[in-house]
């Protein structure tokens, strides 16, 4: 019962030492360089083929780590995956189900209506193996982060391989540009022909960076085209309404002027 | 409306039991009489009553398909935006739908402090426009917890906690709120249970709020009383039509942002979900309650009341103030267009809010070309209440009114002949 009394003094203990101290911790990290996305602006779409090797690279690389719960294997079939693709990816993850009529739990393969399978069961087990830090969901990480797209392309390709003279790095820690701090737990994770695309396109760093940017862009805002598409329409029949509204008016208030 | 209209068996059969539609006619229609020098700012009450109703329509639609718990909350609205069927549609526009909601309604109070709207005989009128303020914000802030990110905890925490400066009982109100000993399942539940009622709360302010405005009817820019039918148009069609108008231009600003922007107004810290351990670096309220935010945060120990309550106290005076409004200007005169001195004043008034709302969006320690922005906040403040309880007053007594047009259709006609086809 004791540690539930001080809930609230501990509450208040934070909040008082997040507003007093807030400046102070928030260094924020360099400005990344705004790149001009194929999704930005009004008529923007994803491209089918960068999302498909943003895909890979998340598969093969991100994944080891980083869960992308909010989605499930369906979803794919939304940026080209036929169905039969989507069944082979879903079925290389195990998923616990259960209980069966023994009362059993037990194992089988994924379906394409199962969500993401995390790389870890919990938060605990993923710490545990990565030096104690927690590696985030992916799943609304451009949402997620101040400068959002733009953001995720730097911190990627944003390492230094030594720190600047006068910064000594904990260990295990790497020292990257865009990260607010500069010290990030994550290594970097993405280095030339990390991959083999399929496609033949050569894997830079920058390359791999830009596809799963893409691919992870696409996993936040699943609805983005569908947005933009239907917006196109709701403005343009807008914009007649108004006029003929203002003319409209105008007529109405005729006698009036 | 028309004598045909009536003529019919069934409107007559109905309107002798019921007579709701001279009711309509006489609130809305034909029947209710008009200022005719009414320009494009009045358009604004109409606009937020609409955008009320578009947020309580897509409210319930998400309300069907979200869970008030803890460990369902984000998740739930993640469902929404991506299985429900245009769901994302529907939180994108209640999303959206509450900054318009405020940026509405401040020009609408805006509106009304420049023409003197609050004065006799529409004090009451304006008494209850601050209490539809004061009810949006408490539902605003309530549903911007729903979501369960990182910044609806956090905000939850830090204005809950802000009780807690109440002396002797502050901590046992804190309790009481939060329904535990913190920000817990407990109150997100009551939260998701207050943000359903006082919307419709609001409808009913609304309600009384429209009531009071049909006694006098509408101020209007001039700020002279309506004299008689001369000075007035029927409501139906020429403001239905203009404020259709005024509608169009609206929802074509707000459908932008729905649609091409729907994160400009938002904080992206809400996309992570809420962790009791991890406090974001930045708390960050939405925009429009920066000001009040930068109010709150300007406040310094003063004697024996600590800079947390003397902040809640200038946060809740911040707004309660407007209340006396209409006994603190003592000038005769509602329009600032006859009112030189006032008039100016009205814009530095204005520009001082926004720097507030600047002041807000900054930590109290950061500098603008050297001069923190809690000295800005400080001064912003002082200045905001010194506008209010000490320029208001003495401007309305020291100045000297222009002169005043004889009535509202004397300057329609005058000017008609100087401008010709100027939209009035």
């Amino acid at each position: 019962m004791k540690k539930i009394n001080l809930t609230p003094a501990l509450t208040a203990l934070t909040i008082a030492l997040t507003v007093a101290l807030s400046p102070a911790i928030a260094s924020e990290g360099a400005k990344p360089e705004a790149r001009d996305w194929s999704w930005n602006g009004m008529f923007g779409t994803f491209e089918r083929a960068a999302l498909h090797r943003g895909y890979q690279v998340y598969n093969e690389v991100c994944a080891s780590c980083h869960s992308l719960g909010l989605l499930s294997y369906r979803n794919l079939a939304a940026i080209g995956f036929s169905e039969d693709q989507v069944k082979k990816i879903a079925a290389e993850f195990e998923v616990t189900d259960g209980p069966n009529d023994e009362g059993e739990m037990f194992q089988r393969p994924a379906r394409p209506s199962d969500s993401f399978v995390p790389p870890f069961p919990n938060g605990n087990a993923a710490r545990a193996s990565n030096n104690g830090a927690l590696p985030p969901d992916l799943s609304l990480i451009t949402k997620a982060r101040k400068g959002g797209a733009n953001y995720i392309h730097g911190l990627l390709t944003g390492y230094l391989e030594e720190p600047p003279a006068g910064v000594t790095l904990p260990e295990g820690m790497s020292y990257n540009l865009y990260f607010p701090g500069n010290q990030i737990a994550m290594g970097p994770p993405l280095d030339d022909d990390a991959v083999e695309y399929a496609d033949g396109t050569k894997a830079t760093k920058d390359q791999l960076a830009a596809d799963v940017t893409t691919f992870l862009a696409w996993a936040a805002e699943p609805e983005l085209e569908e947005r933009k598409r239907m917006g196109i329409k709701v403005m343009l029949f807008l914009l007649v309404l108004t006029g003929m509204l203002y003319a409209l008016k105008r007529a109405i208030w005729k006698d009036q002027h | 409306m028309s004598n045909k209209f009536y003529e019919n068996p069934v409107i007559k059969w109905i309107e002798y039991r019921l007579p709701i539609f001279s009711f309509i006619d006489e609130s809305v229609g034909s029947g209710y009489p008009t200022p005719k020098n009414l320009n494009y700012w009045w358009n604004f009450g109409s606009l937020a009553g609409i955008v009320l109703t578009v947020m309580i329509g897509t409210g319930i639609m998400l309300a069907m398909n979200y869970t008030p718990h803890v460990d369902y909350a984000f998740e739930s609205v993640e469902r929404i935006m991506r299985d429900v069927n245009y769901g994302w549609l529907m939180r994108y526009l209640h999303m959206n739908g509450g900054s318009m909601f405020f940026l509405i309604v401040y020009i609408h109070m805006f509106r009304g402090l420049y023409y003197g709207s609050y004065k006799n005989p529409r004090e009451l009128l304006w008494i209850i426009g601050v209490f539809i303020f004061l009810a949006m914000m408490a539902t605003a802030f309530m549903g911007y917890v729903l979501p369960w990110g990182q910044q609806s905890f956090w905000a939850a925490t830090v204005i809950t906690n802000l009780f807690s400066a109440i002396p002797l009982v502050g901590d046992s109100i804190v309790t009481w709120l939060w329904g535990g000993f913190s920000v817990d399942n407990p109150t997100l539940n009551r939260f998701y249970a207050f943000h359903y009622l006082l919307p419709f709360v609001l409808f009913g302010l609304v309600f009384v709020h429209l009531w009071a405005l049909h006694v006098h009817k509408s101020n209007n820019p001039l700020g002279i009383d309506i004299q008689g039918p001369q000075d007035t148009i029927p409501f139906h069609p020429y403001y239905t039509m203009k404020d259709l108008y005024g509608l169009g231009v609206f929802v074509l600003f707000f459908m932008f942002f729905v649609f091409f922007a729907p994160n400009f107004f938002s904080e992206p810290d809400n996309y992570i979900k809420a962790n009791p351990l991890v406090t974001p670096t930045h708390i960050v309220p939405e925009w429009y309650f920066l000001p009040a935010y930068a109010v709150l945060r300007a406040v310094p120990d003063i004697w024996f009341i600590s800079a947390k309550l003397g902040g809640v106290i200038a946060m809740f005076a911040f707004t309660l103030v407007l209340l006396l409004l209409p006994w603190l200007d003592r000038s005769p005169v509602r329009s600032a267009s006859f009112r030189p001195i006032y008039r100016q004043f009205f814009w530095i008034f204005v520009v001082d809010c926004i720097i507030l709302g600047w002041v807000g969006a900054n930590t109290p320690d950061a500098m603008f070309h050297g001069v923190p922005f809690l000295w800005i906040g400080r001064i912003a403040t002082i200045y905001y209440f010194a506008h209010i309880l000490i320029l208001i007053p003495l401007i309305s007594v020291l100045e000297k009114p222009k002169p005043m047009p004889e009535s509202i259709a004397a300057a329609v006609a005058a000017d008609g002949k100087a401008g010709a086809g100027e939209n009035k």
